[in-house]
């Protein structure tokens, strides 16, 4: 495929191991914040040939995986009700509330589809007048644009029977959160490259500027990735700390106004909750007053749970990248991706998930 | 966190400054092919445009003149050139 | 009998049965032993050790690019008994249809089985058909079993794998279950994507009449994918099995659509392929043999068995890197993170 296949041709990533390898000239942790960058590291074995030295933590970038128990079991409950439809996407099939997840709900009697764009919602909304179709909107600033034009559309066709229970989350103000803790000790940021195409890379700044933190946005092909290493471990060897754009195919400094148009104008900020790091506070989205017909939240006058966390899960540090899953006393025990008790195991980009797939006695 | 590949655009429909019309792509590679959205595309594509897709929406027209820089600083990069030059 | 449905009374065992195995099943599929109509079928005892094996087919649509649910049940059993190194002999036709079932639709299917049976020179010589109410099942759920010969100097079993051999794949993976995920709604995409169905015994008596000592396992990775078969044959046999990336055949068509649903192919199923693990000194052999049939022409090696990590399945990545590669767990969803 043209644009993916240059990015992941061996004569070109292969020198960048080596150049990386150069590049690391003393210790050096970096949090990858996205989900699609875990999952991409440990599929091209990058682990495995990293440089000693150089150490990846998993960040928060996996909506599945910070979508909290209360709403997990909120969309398990909306699932259940008669006359109602519930749309997901396939990420979400799995994920544990409290009390099981929407597979079971499922297997049970509710109506799930699984669907690969919220606008195929949608259809599915109008394909079945006598459903309520709820769309279960999970996500960061990436898939929120389609999900607000989603709802534009709807707007405009007047479908009657279409709702989104939002828990669209944004980055930049829950990476503040992590970051403002002491314990969590890292030097450079491996910012997500999808998220970045939307709100440009000058959204990482601040970061760079506040807590003296590498930040460079990367995309998702071998040497994308092995590029965006190397150029964090330089500007740590250089202590020339500032925001660099490894993605320029995909990623502007100020983004795509278009799609921030979108999201302003259906969306506004509100606090949001983030399993692992709790309330953070304006780092989601919910649904404007004047679209208040299509906001499950209100329509079906939802109230949240209060949410069991499961005990002896580290999935909150996990996220924070204070643990990993090799300290976890559930993981690879009770915790698989049979048997998911925490987040982090669902998805199959979430750090334990990831370990548990491609990281397990890779390293003994 | 999200998922995004290039496809290529083989037809395009609606107005870009209407979004009471359907904004949609027919993007095919390599012999599969899909309708897509661009209501939130950064610039409108034309047929034969690469766009980056995410979840049904193209999120990114993709310039070649920018494909060409990306490949270029992998390769400059390769040679160790100074980072100065890789902005 | 167009616009005509199944009805509860074409599961009595009344008139109208008979009117449906007459009309439709004998129609299509006549040969003497099944002709007679009897409570089972009497077979001549034939050569070899028998192989017994039974799986059930339910699909959705059962009519897909490439296939359908019918073609799917005749080579799907045909195939389970072509992996012990069997000769299949015949097989049986279970069915169980969904009150409201088009007639046309199932005389298609019928018509698609007769078909698949006459290619593959299998005959089915016994059968049997249920009927339940609307909602019950989704349209037409099938059950075959299959009967086989295995010469007597044949032994091919997951536990003959050893340290050194070699693995080929037989074709592409993935076309069968990207092909029947795409169909979904709500995640179709267009393309030239199709089911790889089709019967492997042909292949697999070519390989076994040409170097029979040398050919250790057969698998036909089917739901799972190759991930998912590679790590039952390491778990079977104790060893660890070692894969190159760039090796693994995947038709451009079924990768773009992967990359498009955040799809791997090692984890879809395929229907019309099988995995080959030969002792090393052969394994050009084998790969010229496979590569000579219809069925194998796009063939593989893929990758060796090797001590250490028993029961893993590793992937080496064209950089260098390395990762572990597990069964599948739950089935595979397209997923947009």
């Amino acid at each position: 495929m043209k644009h993916l296949d240059e990015y992941r041709d061996r004569e070109l990533a292969a020198p960048l191991v080596a150049e990386l390898r150069r590049a690391v000239s003393k210790p050096l942790r970096v949090m990858e914040v996205c989900g699609s960058h875990t999952m991409a590291i440990f599929r091209n074995g990058l682990r495995s040939i990293l440089p000693t030295g150089l150490e990846l933590v998993s960040g928060p970038g996996c909506p599945v995986c910070v979508t909290s128990a209360s709403h997990m079991d909120a969309f398990i409950a909306i699932a259940g009700r008669p006359g109602v439809r519930v749309a997901i996407f396939g990420d979400l099939f799995r994920v544990p509330g409290s009390h099981g997840s929407l597979a079971e709900a499922g297997s049970k009697g509710a109506k799930i589809d699984i669907v690969y764009s919220p606008m195929d919602a949608l259809e599915l909304a109008v394909a079945n007048p006598g459903d309520l179709l709820v769309f279960l909107g999970v996500g960061f600033e990436t898939t929120t644009p389609g999900i607000a034009a989603t709802i534009l559309a709807a707007h405009h066709r007047r479908v009657d029977n279409f709702l989104v229970f939002s828990t669209q989350k944004t980055m930049p103000a829950a990476m503040e959160t992590l970051l403002s803790d002491p314990q969590l000790k890292i030097d450079g940021l491996l910012c997500p490259g999808h998220v970045s195409s939307i709100i440009g890379a000058a959204a990482w700044q601040p970061l760079a500027d506040n807590y003296r933190l590498a930040c460079v946005v990367a995309g998702f092909e071998t040497a994308d990735l092995l590029k965006g290493l190397t150029l964090l471990a330089r500007q740590v060897a250089n202590d020339s700390i500032k925001v660099e754009n490894a993605y320029p195919r995909a990623v502007s400094w100020e983004g795509n106004p278009r799609a921030q148009a979108m999201v302003a104008e259906i969306f506004e900020p509100a606090d949001m909750d983030w399993r692992g790091l709790g309330r953070i506070p304006l780092s989601g989205l919910k649904i404007r007053e004047q679209y208040a017909h299509f906001d499950a939240l209100s329509r079906l006058a939802i109230t949240l749970p209060e949410a069991e966390e499961p005990k002896g899960c580290l999935c909150g540090d996990i996220l924070k990248g204070i643990s990993t899953p090799r300290h976890c006393p559930l993981f690879a025990g009770r915790c698989t991706p049979a048997t998911p008790v925490g987040p982090c195991m669902v998805s199959s980009e979430g750090t334990c998930a990831a370990y548990y797939k491609y990281g397990q006695d890779l390293e003994s | 966190m999200c998922l995004a590949i290039p496809m290529r655009v083989t037809r395009v429909e609606g107005d870009p400054n209407d979004f009471t019309t359907n904004q949609i792509a027919t993007v095919d590679a390599d012999g599969i092919s899909r309708q897509i959205r661009l209501d939130v595309v950064d610039h409108w594509p034309a047929v034969g445009d690469y766009v980056i897709i995410h979840a049904g929406f193209a999120i990114h027209s993709l310039v070649e003149e920018e494909a060409l820089k990306n490949i270029a600083l992998l390769q400059e990069l390769a040679e160790n050139t100074p980072e100065e030059l890789l902005s | 009998m167009t616009g005509k449905t199944i009805q509860l009374d074409h599961g009595s065992g009344g008139l109208a049965s008979q009117q449906l195995i007459a009309e439709v099943f004998l129609k299509h599929l006549d040969n003497p032993t099944l002709h007679s109509l009897e409570d089972s079928a009497v077979l001549a005892n034939q050569p070899g050790r028998l192989a017994f094996t039974t799986d059930s087919y339910v699909v959705d649509p059962i009519f897909f690019p490439g296939g359908d649910i019918g073609k799917l049940a005749v080579h799907g059993t045909i195939n389970d008994l072509a992996m012990r190194g069997a000769r299949p002999y015949c097989l049986s036709l279970g069915l169980i249809l969904e009150e409201g079932l088009e007639l046309d639709e199932l005389e298609k299917v019928i018509i698609s089985i007769s078909e698949a049976c006459r290619e593959a020179g299998v005959a089915i010589v016994t059968g049997d058909t249920k009927v339940v109410p609307r909602g019950k099942a989704d349209k037409i759920f099938i059950n075959t079993s299959g009967i086989g010969f295995i010469d007597d100097h044949i032994d091919i079993s997951a536990k003959n794998a050893k340290k050194g051999d070699i693995v080929i794949l037989s074709g592409t993976m993935g076309d069968h279950g990207i092909t029947i995920m795409t169909r979904q709604a709500g995640i179709a995409v267009e393309g030239k994507l199709a089911s790889d169905t089709m019967p492997l015994h042909r292949l697999v008596a070519t390989l076994l009449k040409e170097i029979p000592g040398s050919v250790h396992v057969l698998r036909d990775p089917t739901r799972g994918g190759v991930a998912t078969t590679l790590n039952e044959v390491a778990g079977n046999c104790g060893l660890g099995i070692e894969l190159r990336e760039e090796s693994l055949p995947v038709r451009p068509e079924v990768r773009a659509a992967c990359e498009l649903l955040g799809l791997e192919p090692l984890y879809l199923a395929n229907e019309g392929k099988c995995l080959v693990i030969v002792a090393a000194e052969e394994a050009t052999r084998a790969l010229q043999i496979i590569r000579g049939c219809q069925e194998g022409r796009e063939a593989a090696i893929i990758g060796e068995l090797v001590a250490g990590k028993p029961g893993r399945v590793i992937i080496n990545t064209p950089v260098g890197g390395a990762r572990v590669v597990t069964p599948l767990h739950g089935i595979p969803l397209p997923r947009i993170c």
